[in-house]
């Protein structure tokens, strides 16, 4: 009687920045590569942000500007050091942030996805 | 104490003061009930935050240890995605 290990989708939200001088068509180009590579994982995508080009705080290797994207999704712990050795090859990805959620903050972005409050300029591809 | 000593008054004066401070505190977060402090909302954080772009103390915010903890890790992130500044000089 061999024990399937139980496999289960953890809930994670990322957000990277595309360097601000690329343009529109190469930002569509990140974004869609990372999909790709969520989707190939089976990963379900729960929802995707761009919050479009935003000045940035403080310059981050010489921009000033760049392109952020908001993805939100649920999947196996293994594709999150993929993707993150991916962010890191890809030199047009200047800062990439991966978050593991509670239930508070599962809560938090079902609300904040319904009421729209946020940073919410939709792409909204489920 | 420290009441007295910067403002060399007498301890009834000081305790006066201090006790002022304390009742006007409290924590925001669970008088609100906010669960989750979110770090891609950076008006939100601003007002943790002061001129320079540092974390306010707790004795200032008055939130609670719990809540305290949470909005620093919530502003760093922030800091990290350049949504907030490390340091600045007029922020607000």
């Amino acid at each position: 009687m061999d024990i399937k290990p139980k496999k289960i989708k953890n809930n994670y939200e990322t957000t990277f920045i595309v360097s601000g001088e690329l343009t529109e068509q190469e930002h569509k180009d990140v974004s869609e590569k990372f999909l790709n590579i969520m989707k190939d994982a089976d990963a379900d995508i729960l929802n995707v942000e761009q919050w479009g080009l935003r000045k940035l705080a403080y310059p981050i290797n010489g921009k000033h500007n760049g392109h952020y994207t908001f993805v939100e999704f649920n999947s196996f712990g293994e594709l999150i050091e993929k993707l993150e050795r991916e962010f890191r090859y890809d030199e047009r990805v200047i800062r990439f942030l991966t978050v593991r959620l509670d239930k508070h903050a599962v809560a938090y972005n079902i609300k904040r996805r319904e009421q729209g409050f946020g940073m919410r300029q939709g792409l909204g591809a489920k | 104490m420290a009441i007295q000593r910067n403002m060399n008054i007498g301890p009834t004066a000081a305790n006066k003061i201090k006790n002022q401070q304390l009742t006007k505190k409290y924590c925001r977060f669970k008088r609100t009930g906010i669960k989750y402090i979110d770090y891609k909302d950076p008006n939100f954080l601003l007002k943790f935050v002061n001129e320079q772009g540092k974390i306010l103390p707790r004795r200032i915010t008055g939130t609670s240890l719990k809540f305290q903890r949470r909005l620093s890790t919530a502003i760093k992130r922030a800091r990290l995605l350049a949504l907030l500044p490390f340091v600045t000089d007029l922020l607000k």
